[in-house]
């Protein structure tokens, strides 16, 4: 776990005159689960647009794999997979062939390969009975759950979650956790994870980065249980405490 | 990175696949096909030798495990700590069976039966509500009655004169040539009058209605069902029916003689002008019309509008507000309140001509 897979150089993000964050960098080494949290509004989102490459940084700059994630886009995007804070699963085709979309689409499986390849992830995410249901029909925890499977459609080596638990109740958000851990452990994929769930969080992450809306960039980095009991940040601290500031 | 590859042999009566190289989602494809072949045809006592697979992801897993339930079993040798691990959790989490594709033919009759169900239980909804609307004043939104009015109203007004027009000249045009040879050219102004008055004026406004209207309210509808704001109102009490029904079929019904008596208007300009151009002077086609047409003729074909209007209005706020979940159910419902509108305008106006003729009228 010493590669670094990604790295976020001095990245700003501005709307207008309304800075959101500035000079945000931190690495994300290979095969590591690595959070953004922060409270609500504070950018977490946008960072993780900046790193998937739907929106370009103000300032800065962000490579994924040692490709830059503006100039570089088509090679980034072969070698990440997203899992959207909606799921974002679509909703004209069943839970199989959402997962078979990117199968098809850049391999050249057989048709067979394609549909048992896909119903093996959805086996891996707890979903293989609900093959054949349309994302209409299933829970928001199963819909998250298949929007990782096809995350991991073509085994990309970096993985993007956007609040992956948000919504879910305890039991479904401990096995989501508990997945991510067994893919990073068997697969030794590298998993960015944007969430506020502190049990979570605590759970899953190696290390963590911590933005603050007020002041307009990160606050912490480091190993989530080091800075609980060491930060010595009020905000940092009232996070992982859960106490009023 | 080396693709994927595979060789077989047979020791000592044992058969061996030998994997290598990366057996990833994109490198398989030259392999899946002949490597299950041969696991199939090997059948049990399979040698699977994974010493010189570089690479082993999810979807070489998926490979690995097919090619053991080709096999009936196969024994897994030369695969590397990680490799075991990740297929023992596919293999524990992979049932045995797998579910099989829902059929689904048969389902149409149920399916139609029920639909119609739904209609009627819908129209004897929306005439309870009405029946109970005077208690039930509070539940209506003013702004919103003129909102709906406005936009199937107002704005439609462009649309139906533009047609009225046009349709007004091409009955004049198409049915001056062989009114010709007779020397009955004048007569085409009584000819339009009576249909655009009686038949085409309110049929036309109402597939225009249909077209614009009714589809908009499915899909708003639909889209508050898709979004659970019709869930929520009914946990508020208020009835769905009264308060995102009626206001729209009273707009609709209200705003659909002014849509009648335009396209009318629209249509005689229409065939006034081809007349005109045929060389009558416009006193002559009035007289025409005026002799041939009543205040029934108009009014009849106004309240045949009306009805049409009302029908409409609730078709497409029965699709609306019985569309299904997903992004598809507001587009469905959408073309529901079309088709469903004009299907039932046309039958509607096949049954006022049955009772018209039976009165005499």
């Amino acid at each position: 776990m010493s590669e670094v897979a990604i790295t976020v150089d001095h990245v700003a993000q501005r709307f207008g005159s309304t800075e959101i964050f500035h000079d945000v960098t931190f690495d994300v080494k290979t095969g590591e689960v690595f959070v953004v949290l922060g409270g609500s509004g504070c950018g977490k989102s946008t960072l993780l647009k900046q790193m998937i490459g739907l929106r370009a940084p103000s300032a800065g700059h962000i490579s994924v794999l040692g490709h830059d994630v503006v100039r570089e886009r088509a090679n980034v995007r072969q070698t990440i997979g997203v899992m959207f804070q909606s799921g974002a699963l679509f909703g004209s085709m069943n839970l199989l062939d959402n997962i078979i979309l990117p199968l098809s689409i850049f391999t050249d499986l057989p048709a067979a390969a394609r549909a048992e390849i896909a119903r093996v992830k959805l086996a891996l995410v707890g979903l293989a009975d609900a093959a054949y249901k349309m994302p209409a029909e299933i829970s928001g925890g199963m819909a998250k759950r298949a929007a990782i499977a096809r995350a991991l459609a073509l085994d990309p080596p970096v993985l993007f979650l956007d609040e992956p638990s948000a919504g879910l109740d305890p039991i479904t958000s401990a096995g989501l956790d508990r997945l991510i851990l067994n893919l990073r452990d068997t697969l030794g994929s590298t998993f960015v994870v944007v969430t506020h769930e502190l049990q979570s969080i605590l759970a899953i992450a190696d290390r963590c980065v911590m933005l603050d809306r007020a002041a307009r960039g990160m606050i912490a980095l480091g190993v989530p249980k080091e800075l609980q009991t060491q930060s010595q940040d009020a905000t940092v601290r009232a996070f992982f405490n859960r106490e009023p500031l | 990175m080396t693709p994927a590859q595979f060789d077989t042999s047979d020791e000592a009566g044992r058969p061996t696949l030998r994997l290598s190289g990366a057996l990833t989602a994109a490198s398989l494809s030259a392999v899946w096909k002949p490597a299950a072949e041969f696991a199939r045809k090997a059948s049990a006592g399979l040698t699977i030798d994974l010493s010189n697979a570089a690479m082993i992801d999810t979807s070489g897993a998926a490979f690995i495990l097919a090619l053991e339930r080709a096999s009936s079993g196969a024994e897994i040798t030369g695969a590397s700590d990680n490799a075991l691990k990740l297929l023992d959790t596919l293999r524990h989490s992979t049932p045995e069976t797998l579910p099989q594709k829902p059929k689904i033919a048969g389902d149409a009759s149920p399916g139609l039966i029920a639909n119609l169900i739904t209609r009627v239980s819908f129209l004897g909804d929306t005439v309870i509500a009405s029946l109970a609307l005077p208690g039930r004043l509070r539940f209506l939104r003013g702004a919103d009655f003129f909102r709906i009015a406005e936009r199937a109203g107002i704005q439609a007004l462009p649309l139906v004169v533009m047609l009225g027009f046009l349709i007004g000249m091409i009955l004049a045009f198409q049915s001056a040539i062989p009114m010709r040879q007779f020397g009955a050219d004048l007569y085409v102004a009584n000819l339009v009058a009576i249909s655009l008055f009686r038949e085409l004026g309110p049929l036309l406004c109402a597939v225009i209605l249909a077209g614009r209207t009714g589809s908009a309210f499915a899909a708003e509808l639909g889209t508050m069902t898709v979004n659970e704001e019709v869930a929520a109102l009914a946990t508020m009490g208020v009835d769905p029916e009264t308060m995102l029904v009626l206001p729209r079929m009273a707009a609709s019904m209200m705003v659909m003689p002014a849509l009648v008596v335009a396209i009318d208007l629209a249509g005689l300009l229409g065939m006034g002008v081809v007349l005109m151009l045929l060389g009558f002077p416009p006193a002559a086609i009035l007289a025409q019309v005026i002799a041939t047409t009543g205040p029934s003729d108009f009014l009849l074909g106004m309240m045949k509008g009306v009805i049409f209007a009302g029908v409409i209005a609730v078709i497409g706020c029965r699709a609306g507000l019985t569309a299904g979940l997903g992004p598809r159910a507001v587009g469905e419902a959408a073309t529901s309140a079309v088709v469903g509108g004009i299907v039932a305008t046309v039958v509607l106006d096949g049954l006022f001509a049955v009772v018209f003729y039976r009165l005499g009228l």
